[in-house]
């Protein structure tokens, strides 16, 4: 099926869905390095109005990857719930843009909706929309998810502590993680990016923000973000693993450029909850994600990298994960170029997940071969913020010593609860109150001898 | 008469000392204090000028010529910054007029079909091939006393797989490529070295052995030099560089975490 539009005296025509999508995907650098992109401005638009008048119901038809070729593919249309579709089954792309920002979407529509929406679908309406759409729409969706605490309620905000060290040491490592916890930070989960992938050395991480985690009644969870097979040796050998996580994308081919296939991620889900280590609920997954990974493994058939985004949180979906985290600015300017590319991304990632149902974070991050700075990271910040997202990561003054990127900071945190009034996870809080860190209404306290972290800190 | 005081200090200055994080910042309601902005600032600044400032190839030649040295300049097909930086597919190939000049100039230069040759490339820091490429050179010349007969070859806009087609041009049994890695904010100077044998185009990262982090507050160069001699005598061994040839110059330190007492339950909270 060809999709067209006639513009002045010039006809558009494009020759497939695929096609379609990726020429009215605002302009980012990927889709250029791709050879996806609209040629000019106008060709842009023209997809864009090609694009409103698609039916909805033509995503079930008209696979952007092959159902035959690809496990996601076949995923989302195999979960496909056509009951929880049907209060938009009749619309066409445009019409649904409009629903969804009219008063009928309202939380309950959007959560009772989004076992019946495509990422496709997604990443097409989000195609037509301008960022406040973006953050209007995301702000009206609650996701919630729990393991040792709650995730996700409205007007709550978590942050993921991640204290990287570049040789993984440990007391380097603590270090970061009491700087963070003596910054309310840290109920998202806290996260370590390992510097190798040895067994051993995953096994001593995970020990040592458990032993802690147990020492001190924590209410939070912990993970060390190693390959998913690392994580399932560490299952085996009776390590404290909470989480089980792993990078995902859009495409069976990116995945297994990962090394990971949906039987993979099932089993190790599986697992993981059966190791029942969640007291408040179970869900056990923490999925990174990101625009730009399946080009970056020439697995990305020809779509563009939005679309294929929306497809990993179609994959993610099918293991109700307690955390899914969009590293938006960290792939790189090839993918996306700066600031106001980075800025759209994070918009779009946060809004399809959400859509779809999932606990969306953000790692609201650059490289510094972006043409991007703080000024750029403060304004994704305020932004995702306004749209409600669930967690954001939390490093020692922005500057991840291990990775070499700049994420947010334990200050960006404390930014956003004062100008958005965005509380902790409420057992987080409960136990930052207990330990003399907060006080009731969540501010930060003075802290002295006292304090038992202090205590800590001094036999490091 | 003494200011009052502004920013609440965090008194736990001592977990400074423990890692380059930056932590115990302190805070201004909850807000970073300038000095902090500034820090931070001025780090970011110099990262950023490292990814833009051209490598001033005429005098790292000079350089390197004054220390004994051969070299050619050859660039990339990407003309310019933006441009490398957007298309990192132009960046590993040679510019055709350079891959004829190489042609046609180094069977005067060097011996055909040398048994090794480098390439020191700009790549995203070309701060960190100006600090340290010809020190790191100089470091291997015990390892490889014919060092300043092979081929040295100066790269712009290049990116690691750019040595590939050089090395193939060159008719190298191996090639180290000495490259400025993407800096990082407490880090805008660091060299990567690469080591691919038998370079041609085509190749992937897993036919090559990467050594990261090369200056003096990573990994010195004298340490950089060693194990780059250990990797290249072990792929001349096995025939291949790559995912095969590990590197065993030294054994990995264990993660004091496994020998020790756990760090953060050493005693009962107070």
């Amino acid at each position: 099926m060809s999709y067209t539009c006639t513009l002045g005296l010039r006809r558009y025509a494009f020759g497939d869905l695929k096609n379609l999508l990726a020429k009215a995907s605002p302009l980012r650098s990927g889709d250029m390095l791709a050879g996806v992109a609209a040629a000019t401005e106008e060709e842009r638009m023209a997809a864009r109005i090609a694009l409103a008048d698609v039916p909805l119901a033509r995503f079930l038809q008209e696979a952007v990857v092959p159902y035959e070729d690809d496990e996601v593919t076949r995923i989302i249309l195999d979960d496909h719930d056509a009951l929880a579709f049907e209060p938009v089954a009749g619309l066409t792309v445009g019409e649904f843009r409009d629903w969804l920002l009219s008063d009928a979407a309202d939380a309950d529509s959007l959560q009772a909706l989004a076992p019946g929406l495509m990422p496709e679908m997604v990443a097409a309406v989000s195609k037509l929309m301008r960022n406040q759409d973006l953050i209007l729409v995301a702000a009206k969706c609650c996701v919630v998810t729990r393991f040792r605490n709650t995730l996700g309620l409205p007007g709550r905000l978590a942050v993921r502590l991640q204290p990287n060290h570049p040789t993984d040491d440990p007391k380097g490592i603590a270090a970061s993680m009491l700087d963070g916890l003596l910054y309310g930070v840290g109920d998202a989960v806290i996260g370590i990016n390992p510097a190798t992938d040895s067994l051993p050395a995953i096994t001593a991480l995970l020990r040592l923000i458990d032993e802690f985690r147990e020492q001190y009644d924590v209410p939070t969870q912990s993970c060390v973000l190693t390959h998913v097979t690392n994580t399932l040796r560490a299952i085996d050998k009776g390590a404290p693993v909470d989480l089980v996580f792993q990078s995902i994308g859009g495409t069976e081919a990116v995945n297994r450029s990962f090394g990971v296939t949906a039987a993979l991620l099932d089993e190790a889900n599986r697992a993981a909850r059966q190791l029942g280590r969640g007291s408040v609920g179970n869900n056990v997954m923490y999925f990174e994600t990101g625009q730009g990974s399946a080009l970056s493994a020439n697995a990305h058939h020809g779509a563009d990298q939005q679309t294929l985004e929306a497809r990993a949180y179609g994959l993610a979906r099918r293991y109700q994960p307690l955390l899914v985290n969009t590293v938006v600015g960290f792939i790189g300017p090839e993918y996306l170029y700066d600031g106001k590319q980075i800025i759209r991304a994070g918009l779009e990632d946060h809004f399809c997940g959400k859509l779809l149902g999932l606990p969306m974070g953000c790692d609201i991050c650059y490289t510094n071969h972006a043409e991007a700075d703080q000024d750029d990271m403060d304004t994704l910040l305020t932004l995702l913020g306004v749209a409600g997202i669930n967690f954001i990561i939390g490093v020692p003054g922005a500057d991840d010593i291990m990775l070499n990127y700049q994420s947010t900071s334990f200050h960006d945190a404390l930014y956003l609860r004062r100008l958005l009034d965005r509380r902790r996870a409420p057992e987080f809080e409960d136990w930052l109150e207990r330990m003399g860190i907060a006080d009731y209404q969540g501010e930060l306290l003075p802290q002295g001898d006292t304090q038992p972290l202090l205590a800590l800190a001094g036999r490091l | 008469m003494s200011k009052p005081t502004i920013v609440t200090p965090d008194p736990w200055l001592r977990l400074q000392s423990l890692t380059r994080a930056r932590v115990a910042l302190g805070r201004c309601g909850v807000s970073l204090p300038t000095r902090e902005v500034l820090r931070f600032g001025t780090a970011h600044a110099q990262a950023r000028d490292a990814v833009h400032q051209a490598l001033d190839v005429q005098a790292l030649q000079g350089e390197l010529h004054e220390a004994g040295f051969n070299t050619l300049a050859v660039h990339s097909q990407a003309a310019d910054r933006g441009v490398y930086l957007r298309r990192p597919d132009w960046g590993r190939r040679l510019a055709p007029d350079s891959a004829a000049h190489l042609a046609q100039q180094a069977p005067s230069l060097w011996p055909a079909a040398p048994k090794l040759a480098i390439v020191v490339a700009d790549g995203l820091s070309s701060l960190a091939t100006r600090s340290h490429a010809q020190l790191l050179l100089e470091a291997l010349l015990p390892y490889f006393p014919e060092l300043r007969t092979l081929p040295v070859v100066v790269a712009t806009q290049a990116r690691v797989a750019l040595g590939d087609e050089i090395g193939h041009i060159l008719g190298a049994e191996q090639l180290v490529m000495m490259i400025g890695e993407r800096p990082g904010l407490s880090s805008p100077d660091s060299l990567g070295l690469y080591l691919t044998a038998h370079p041609r185009p085509g190749l992937t990262d897993a036919n090559r052995n990467c050594i990261s982090n090369v200056r003096p507050e990573g990994l010195p160069y004298a340490e950089a030099a060693r194990k780059l001699a250990f990797l290249i005598a072990g792929a001349r061994r096995l025939g291949r560089s790559g995912v095969d040839l590990k590197d065993d110059s030294d054994g990995h330190a264990l993660l004091a975490g496994d020998a020790d007492p756990p760090v953060l339950a050493a005693a009962p909270p107070a």
